[in-house]
């Protein structure tokens, strides 16, 4: 594989840009794989790429109904964070932290990892006490947390509504310094180009229509460009897990959603971090092309659309305004939607399934991108080692018959509420 | 923008209401016996159909009555709305 260093881009320059390597290959399906990854996301690519790198499975084939990073790998709003307060979902994300901070190397592909902190801010004493308790469990398990006043607040984003009659008036803040944002695209194409490179074959605008279940054990996946033989099946399929699961006769603790983002027309650099507002749903950072990306709550009601609806857009606009009023001046350049996999805790699925050989990966609901590293990385050891990672052990599908939940927002089942 | 009739006020905006979730779902008879996994999919395992999806609906901002959607999770198209006691 061609290695991407300034000098190859000198080189290539000098030559017209006429040279380069194709990053991946577009083969055609084989007969038989020994590991089907159904979902070319994030997820499924990243999942791919570590079998092939940390368990030398490299007889494998990712299958894409449409084309790799056209779903929420390319859909969400980049953020890169661990402010978890479960030690199941701060372990997981810091060790994916860990990934991140060495993602551009490791791929030899800019992924533009930039931590440049996320601030969650607080509008009363109530939500400062619910801050500094997750800010002290954050640092039990090993994570950068800080407790900022109102003051320190003002001196980092000063563009914010600290006037005196606002209605909802920030007490302070919880900001996890490491954390910050990453170019999507170059995460799916990162992985896309190493895991092509050590012999997994990416099939696109292929779709899985159904699966072959012998015995309880899966024999293979049927698909738009033939039948193909295997033992072990990955979904990382995200939205379109629960129509997957219906060929499979699996009812799932999940439901599809629609959830929007936004980016405004670009601006110069204001904004340094990534801000959320604390008295409903809605987060900000600034790209690095100047725009403002923007994201907030679910449409609210099951959609497999990929679009959005304009009441929660504006809804959410209206809490963006609140925080930083100068949003209000800014034209919005781009709109857009993408289907989250929401699991009845709030929390991923990681795990076996009753049928031997597939493995399910789901349940991401508003925090997929951040743990593609991770995902992958513990999605690829289960589906070697057939058992679980430690790191993954607290996401398994039956916690919703054994009471182990891990809700980490308090939501109960109804995830898609405000 | 959902245009929603509701069964007893007609059709309104969106705005109105609030979503209610799965109304294929069915909660276990009272006093009945019934295992954990009746109880476990009763809370949790939801169809999350792609096309004609019942679901419930809440006119909060209107007449604060429940009532039952079809409509179509692909297209938003809504075929029809019910009273809560009504079946498709």
């Amino acid at each position: 594989m061609q290695k991407y260093s300034v000098f190859s881009l000198i080189k290539n320059a000098l030559k017209g840009h006429k040279d380069w390597e194709v990053a991946w290959k577009d083969p055609a399906p084989k007969a038989e794989y020994d590991v089907v990854i159904v979902g070319g996301g994030g997820h499924g690519l990243a999942t791919a790429y570590y079998l092939a790198k940390e368990h030398n499975i490299r007889n494998v084939v990712i299958i894409e109904k449409g084309w790799i990073g056209g779903g929420n790998v390319g859909r969400n709003t980049t953020i890169v964070r661990s402010n978890y307060m479960y030690d199941n979902n701060a372990r997981f994300s810091e060790f994916g932290m860990s990934l991140w901070r060495n993602l551009s190397q490791e791929l030899n592909f800019n992924v533009m990892f930039s931590p440049r902190g996320i601030i969650n801010l607080a509008h009363s004493d109530a939500q400062m006490n619910v801050f500094s308790r997750r800010g002290n469990s954050m640092r039990l398990n090993g994570i950068d947390a800080v407790l900022l006043g109102r003051e320190e607040i003002k001196k980092m984003i000063p563009m914010a509504d600290f006037s005196d009659n606002v209605r909802f008036p920030i007490f302070g803040a919880l900001m996890q310094p490491s954390a910050g944002t990453a170019r999507h695209d170059g995460v799916a194409w990162g992985y896309a180009r190493q895991a092509d490179s050590m012999g997994v074959d990416i099939i696109q605008h292929c779709e899985v229509t159904g699966f072959e279940v012998v015995n309880g054990k899966i024999k293979g996946v049927k698909t738009s460009r033939g039948d193909i033989k295997t033992n072990k099946v990955g979904l990382c399929v995200a939205g379109s897990t629960s129509i997957l699961a219906e060929k499979l006769n699996m009812t799932l603790p999940i439901e599809t959603h629609l959830l929007q983002a936004c980016v405004s027309e670009p601006v110069k650099p204001i904004l340094d971090h990534v801000v959320t507002f604390g008295a409903g749903h809605f987060y900000c950072s600034q790209s690095d092309k100047g725009e403002m990306v923007m994201g907030g709550d679910l449409d609210g009601y099951n959609s497999y659309t990929q679009r959005g609806n304009l009441p929660t857009l504006q809804h959410v606009l209206t809490e963006g305004v609140a925080m930083f009023p100068f949003l209000s001046k800014l034209k919005m350049l781009r709109t857009w939607g993408g289907i989250m996999d929401m699991s009845m805790d709030g929390s991923p699925i990681i795990d076996k399934t009753h049928i031997e050989g597939l493995y399910l990966n789901c349940g991401w609901c508003y925090g997929g991108f951040k743990a593609t590293p991770a995902s992958g990385w513990t999605f690829a050891h289960t589906i070697a080692q057939d058992r679980v990672h430690e790191l993954n052990s607290g996401y398994s599908l039956n916690r919703f018959h054994t009471g182990h939940l891990l809700d980490e927002k308090g939501l109960g089942t109804k995830t898609w509420i405000s | 923008m959902l245009h929603i009739k509701c069964p007893y006020c007609g059709i309104r905006s969106q705005n109105e209401f609030a979503y209610g979730g799965d109304a294929d779902v069915k909660r276990p008879e009272l006093n009945k016996e019934i295992s954990d996994l009746e109880w476990d999919s009763f809370v949790y395992l939801r169809k999350s159909r792609r096309g004609k999806h019942l679901e419930l609906w809440h006119h909060i901002s209107g007449c604060r009555q429940w009532f039952k959607v079809q409509r179509d999770t692909a297209t938003h198209e809504i075929f029809k709305t019910l009273k809560p006691s009504e079946d498709i």
